[in-house]
């Protein structure tokens, strides 16, 4: 279990816009903001064919509930500060590039194409340099998974370049 | 009881089941709810009973095959089995992998039989319990269920209580299914049928996680040599039967209880283990009783967390949200209905249940050694083959483009959820459980004439609000406790 036990330290000495917990408090709020504004948007169902709460009810308590355990949780904070987590290496931001990557790929060009170049671009930047297993990882396998599906449960995949060399 | 799975067709779904659970079970970061979220869509060319024995077995077997990487690699396959290390590991070290696996094979086949006599006997009598529920009660049922996960699930009950109003807020997006009014689509048509369970699951377990490892790429593991898995001595037996028989109760009521049913009854059971034990000083060095006290609750909890699961439709564990989703795709609706009307479907779960545990004590005791080769596939090929079957099975339940974006932005979110210390299984209850919270608490108010006070006098309903507060109670007494 230590190997996934990250080091952690204390972050008292920051200013508290830089902390975690008033970077996660401030997330949470703003979004459940947002939301709650927009439930006033919702429309009303007339008063003759309401039955119990409208619409927009039930999601706005829920939101305030949400703002109000977070405003607890920041409170609380105060007293015992969260732990500073280790800085996010250059892995995982790669990671995230390809998750980009891959909507505007399979949006663009290809649904097959977006899942091989994600899974080529992921296992060379997490360190595969041999090309069979890039190969493998970035055509073979999803080849296969495709075909798998396609046959067995009958999917019909998105249009795309690739994709269309298979259905036409 | 065994009758239905007398088919060579259903054994097969049972044997690939157990196999499949067992792979999952072991390879960190995977496990049987992120498996049964990406074999949901396959399970769809499968009758309901063979699809459900399917998911059960994987269920069973997965909570089982996280022991195997916990004593050889100090990594739990997962989290259920992260109690397990604490002497599994220690153990292997001493050059006794062998025997460590073979008390985690023998108390976890052992607990997960007892949970399955378990839910034989208890899920009909809560069934016929559940027959003088009415909306309220179930509204006040469902509170305590997200209560309870609050309360006795890992880490902060406040976060946990985020993250189960999130899971219910993410219900409410699309057509309110009352009076058909779009909530928070913002003109998107995909939206308006709401966000499906399957992005969300994918997302937030297998994403999230492959996230999370491209963190961890800097990770040596230490691989203990495994020769060959042995049976416990009489010694052994004669030390941990107490350990074993407790756990196993533990692990069954614990799961029975709405929460992550298999992590919280293995610390539980490790730590009563070790209150009770006459060698408390060997916890955390090598305990036998410590592997034995651990394994015997995790899969204690996996028949137990089918109780609430079959006989209420509200499941006691992220992976019976996964096994109560199979349900409802395949027009099984769970409730004291299904024990009246289908009584030999869900004999046939609980034969599999118990089949399951003795399949994967076979292949535990004799697969240990190539199950744990497993786990020298590295992350560099296994996460993005993972990412292509997470992508294509997310897609192929609504055949929508749309479904594996959400599923990448949970994915997303599941990561800076877990970072800052939210657990991500309450939002899976959650959305599970929303419409149920929502459609319950309307309709009793349509009933009360929209008087919120009614709700207290409906004695049952009234006693869940109760067991709710003291839910909620229980962690601020537990802190209090822990400081004096």
């Amino acid at each position: 279990m230590n190997n996934v036990q990250n080091k952690k330290r204390a972050n008292k000495s920051l200013p508290f816009f830089f902390k975690d917990e008033f970077k996660v408090f401030f997330v949470i709020i703003f979004f459940s903001t947002i939301l709650l504004i927009s439930t006033f948007t919702f429309d009303k169902v007339p008063p003759i064919l309401n039955r119990g709460i409208q619409p927009a009810t039930f999601p706005k308590g829920l939101l305030v509930l949400i703002m109000f355990l977070t405003t607890i949780i920041y409170y609380l904070s105060f007293k015992n500060p969260w732990k500073k987590e280790k800085k996010l290496p250059k892995p995982f931001f790669l990671t995230i590039l390809s998750f980009i990557l891959f909507v505007v790929i399979s949006k663009t060009l290809d649904f097959f194409l977006a899942i091989s170049v994600l899974s080529i671009f992921v296992s060379y930047n997490w360190g595969e340099k041999r090309v069979f297993y890039l190969l493998l990882v970035g055509i073979i396998f999803p080849l296969v998974v495709f075909i798998f599906f396609e046959m067995i449960l009958g999917l019909r995949f998105p249009p795309g370049i690739i994709t269309n060399l298979y259905y036409y | 009881m065994m009758a239905p799975l007398f088919s060579s067709k259903l054994l097969i779904v049972l044997l690939f089941g157990t196999l499949f659970g067992l792979i999952l079970g072991v390879l960190p970061g995977l496990g049987p709810t992120t498996g049964g979220a990406l074999i949901l869509p396959f399970t769809m060319t499968l009758d309901p009973l063979s699809a459900i024995v399917l998911l059960t077995s994987i269920y069973c077997a997965g909570t089982y095959g996280g022991a195997i990487t916990a004593v050889l690699i100090n990594t739990p396959g997962t989290p259920a089995a992260a109690a397990t290390c604490l002497d599994g590991y220690p153990l292997a070290q001493k050059g006794e992998a062998g025997r460590a696996l073979g008390m985690a094979t023998v108390s976890s086949t052992v607990g997960g039989i007892f949970s399955v006599i378990v839910l034989v006997f208890f899920a009909p009598v809560l069934a016929k319990l559940a027959y003088e529920f009415g909306q309220p009660e179930y509204f006040a049922l469902a509170i305590f269920g997200l209560t309870m996960l609050a309360s006795i699930g890992e880490g902060s009950p406040i976060k946990n209580l985020i993250a189960g109003a999130f899971g219910i807020l993410i219900s409410t997006i699309g057509k309110d299914f009352m009076t058909s009014i779009d909530r928070f689509t913002y003109g998107i048509n995909e939206l308006s049928v709401g966000i499906g369970f399957i992005p969300v699951v994918v997302g937030l377990f297998a994403i999230s996680e492959m996230l999370t490892q491209s963190t961890l790429l800097d990770q040596v593991f230490k691989r203990v040599a495994l020769k060959a898995v042995k049976l416990p001595s009489l010694d052994d037996y004669k030390k941990t039967w107490k350990t074993i028989l407790r756990s196993s109760g533990i692990g069954s009521f614990i799961g029975v209880l709405p929460a992550e049913g298999g992590t919280v009854a293995s610390l539980i059971g490790y730590s009563e283990a070790k209150r009770f034990s006459k060698e408390p000083e060997e916890f955390g060095k090598g305990s036998i009783e410590g592997i034995a006290g651990a394994e015997a609750a995790n899969n204690a909890a996996t028949g137990g967390a089918m109780v609430p699961t079959l006989a209420l439709g509200i499941p006691g564990s992220a992976t019976t949200a996964v096994i109560l989703t199979g349900l409802i795709i395949h027009g099984v609706r769970p409730g004291p209905d299904l024990f009246r009307e289908q009584p030999d479907f869900l004999y046939g779960i609980f034969g599999a249940m118990l089949i399951a545990n003795v399949l994967f004590f076979i292949f535990g005791f004799f697969g240990a050694k190539l199950f744990a080769r497993i786990t020298l596939v590295p992350n560099k090929i296994l996460w993005p083959m993972i990412f292509a079957v997470s992508v294509c099975g997310t897609y192929s339940l609504s055949q929508s483009i749309i479904d594996v974006w959400i599923m990448l932005f949970f994915g997303v979110l599941g990561f800076f959820m877990r970072r800052f210390g939210f657990s991500v299984v309450p939002v899976i209850i959650g959305l599970i459980l929303g419409e149920l919270v929502e459609g319950t608490l309307r309709q009793s108010l349509v009933i009360f004439d929209g008087n919120w006070l009614m709700f207290l006098t409906r004695p049952i309903a009234l006693t869940f609000f109760i067991l709710s507060l003291i839910a909620l109670a229980f962690p601020l007494l537990r802190t209090k406790k822990q400081k004096d």
